[in-house]
């Protein structure tokens, strides 16, 4: 696969088809800055039983964009959309780590030692371990690094148990 | 002149018109072979009716020069006005042209009732725009003391009306009003100006503004007509009775026509003002439809005068939006979001004006397809539609990205333009 090098011998093990499931989707919808809507988009996803496992808002003055993990990320995008809204399927990866600060810049410096980019990141704790979501600018280059370094990394499966 | 001599000049001068397009013009040659007509058909002012309707359509598809009358060296000036899809109307004018614009501005300056000694404090804007140009050839016709300052610069421009002591004031209206109330925060008092009058166009503007202009400025506003197609300012103006625009009909004829049907409708009847150019060389345009809406009068008025008087017009028969006097189509919107995403997403203008300046919003709905997770794309995205509307079409513009379904839809279709201004 383009783009995903290995870089020591010790991560041959993981293989493509591995990485892939450590590739997460994220739902991203496009919200104009006024109340209510955040309810409306919880509303029809209630509406159909879907579960939320992590959710963050990104805003300017006018537009933010909601980003959210859910259990059944295809069927929750269809029913946004026909429901109006402006969804994309984004693709992010997760990692579990103690929650302390240092933990989180740990993970931020491995990436930034590789030259990866953090396009933007969120967090939710769970009994004492941070949940980390990342987009990265190269999320197949992320997870290199980050498994090359025994970072915990979540599978979309692992997500939806917590 | 009375009316029965001046339909004899008209009739004579419409008859040298017919020949010069068909004998210089292939696209009214080939107009007029098609309904049968040839220069020989059209005898009187009584026969235009047959004539073909001539469209800024046909103005584009025959892009820059196709319809001068003209070889380019006779063409001593050119003039354009914002188009629809990037590409502006162009205007030629011969040596004559020029010599009949300023007569027909020297009119328009009379009948505001400036003379030799007025001062003129043009502030339409100098370029390709017809305005400020247009306005002075006929200042300096007529002998009065031409100040070219042209628009902007407004502490300047009051600085100067005081200093020069500028009696008359050629902008657009709204423009007139900002300067209104930026004389109010000067520190120069209005006694200490020489202003009487102002002639005021190249945008729509209502009675209560005219109210609002003469009382803060404390000077009478005439209302001017004219659009650059047809020669620029200069087509219709007010007199000091401030009763209607007198038209020079002895070089622009006026019909006025249901924009559905195309009849023509008698005098005092609301329709499509459509003029033809009886002594234009350069650019000679037979039933040129202005798309503005109006009604003629032909009774002589009280200042005399027995040219026929036009309405101040009271809306478009098409889509165009006037916005700080330059022409802004709703198609040329579309063509730039469709340029910048690819699709063509639902979007929404909104006119308004306030502090008596012309403000308008994009409002564009955020479809799947140029949807993107990251706030810095879409911020780019919503600069790069406001920077290419502002250089393609000259003006200043708020854009927003909305939701989809957001903007009302009637009967399916989606309304464009709301304009909140009130002519």
């Amino acid at each position: 696969m383009p783009g995903y090098e290995l870089k020591n011998k010790q991560n041959l093990s993981i293989n493509i088809s591995k990485a892939d499931i450590m590739i997460i989707q994220q739902l991203s919808i496009f919200l104009e800055n006024k109340s209510g809507r955040l309810t409306d988009v919880l509303e029809v996803l209630g509406s159909e039983n879907i579960r939320i496992t992590a959710l963050s808002v990104a805003d300017t003055a006018e537009f933010g964009i909601l980003r959210v993990i859910v259990s059944e990320p295809e069927k929750a995008k269809e029913l946004l959309k026909k429901n109006a809204f402006t969804v994309n399927i984004t693709e992010v990866i997760s990692v579990c780590a103690p929650d302390e600060a240092k933990h989180y810049a740990k993970v931020l410096k491995i990436l930034s030692d590789r030259n990866i980019s953090v396009e933007y990141t969120y967090a939710f704790s769970v009994e004492e371990k941070s949940i980390i979501i990342l987009k990265c600018s190269n999320n197949l280059d992320a997870i290199g690094a980050l498994k090359s370094h025994e970072v915990e990394l979540l599978t979309s499966s692992d997500l939806y148990k917590i | 002149m009375d009316r029965e001599g001046l339909r004899k000049v008209q009739s004579e001068r419409l008859r040298e018109t017919v020949e010069r397009v068909y004998f210089n013009v292939p696209y009214y040659r080939n107009k007029m072979q098609e309904s049968g007509l040839g220069p020989e058909s059209i005898h009187s002012i009584d026969d235009l009716r047959y004539m073909p309707f001539t469209t800024k359509q046909d103005l584009r598809d025959n892009y820059p020069y196709g319809l001068f009358a003209v070889p380019m060296s006779e063409i001593v000036r050119i003039h354009a006005s914002s188009g629809t899809t990037g590409k502006p109307t162009v205007v030629g004018y011969t040596r004559g042209d020029i010599a009949t614009w300023s007569e027909v501005i020297a009119r328009t300056l009379t009948a505001a009732g400036a003379n030799r000694n007025d001062f003129i404090q043009i502030a339409y804007g100098y370029g390709l725009f017809t305005g400020g140009l247009g306005l002075h050839y006929g200042g300096e016709k007529i002998g009065a003391s031409v100040i070219p300052i042209s628009g902007g610069n407004t502490t300047r421009q009051i600085q100067l009306m005081h200093d020069f002591g500028s009696t008359i004031l050629a902008c657009t209206p709204s423009y007139a009003l900002f300067l209104a109330e930026a004389l109010s925060e000067s520190g120069i008092k209005r006694e200490e100006l020489r202003l009487k009058a102002g002639v005021f166009g190249a945008e729509p503007w209502t009675e209560n503004m005219r109210r609002e202009i003469e009382e803060k400025l404390k000077i009478k506003a005439i209302d001017i007509y004219g659009l650059s197609e047809v020669i620029g300012p200069g087509v219709a103006s007010e007199c000091l009775e401030q009763d209607g625009l007198h038209i020079n009909e002895d070089h622009f004829f006026p019909e006025i026509i249901d924009p559905n049907t195309l009849e023509i409708l008698p005098d005092g009847t609301k329709g499509e003002l459509v003029l033809t150019t009886l002594t234009k060389e350069g650019l000679p345009l037979i039933r040129y439809r202005t798309r503005d809406l109006t009604r003629l009068h032909h009774e002589t008025c009280k200042c005399g005068r027995t040219l026929v008087r036009m309405d101040k017009c009271l809306g478009r028969s098409d889509d165009m939006l006037i916005i700080r006097g330059v022409n802004l189509f709703p198609s040329q919107v579309e063509s730039v979001l469709l340029e910048i995403s690819g699709i063509k997403p639902h979007y929404l203008l909104i006119v308004d004006r306030q502090n008596n300046l012309d403000t308008l919003e994009l409002k564009v709905e955020v479809e799947e397809e140029f949807f993107h997770d990251k706030i810095s794309e879409l911020e780019s995205l919503r600069q790069k539609i406001q920077q290419t509307l502002e250089s393609s079409t000259g003006i200043g513009l708020k854009v927003t990205l909305v939701e989809p379904k957001t903007i009302e839809r009637s009967e399916g279709k989606a309304r464009r333009v709301i304009d909140k201004r009130k002519f």
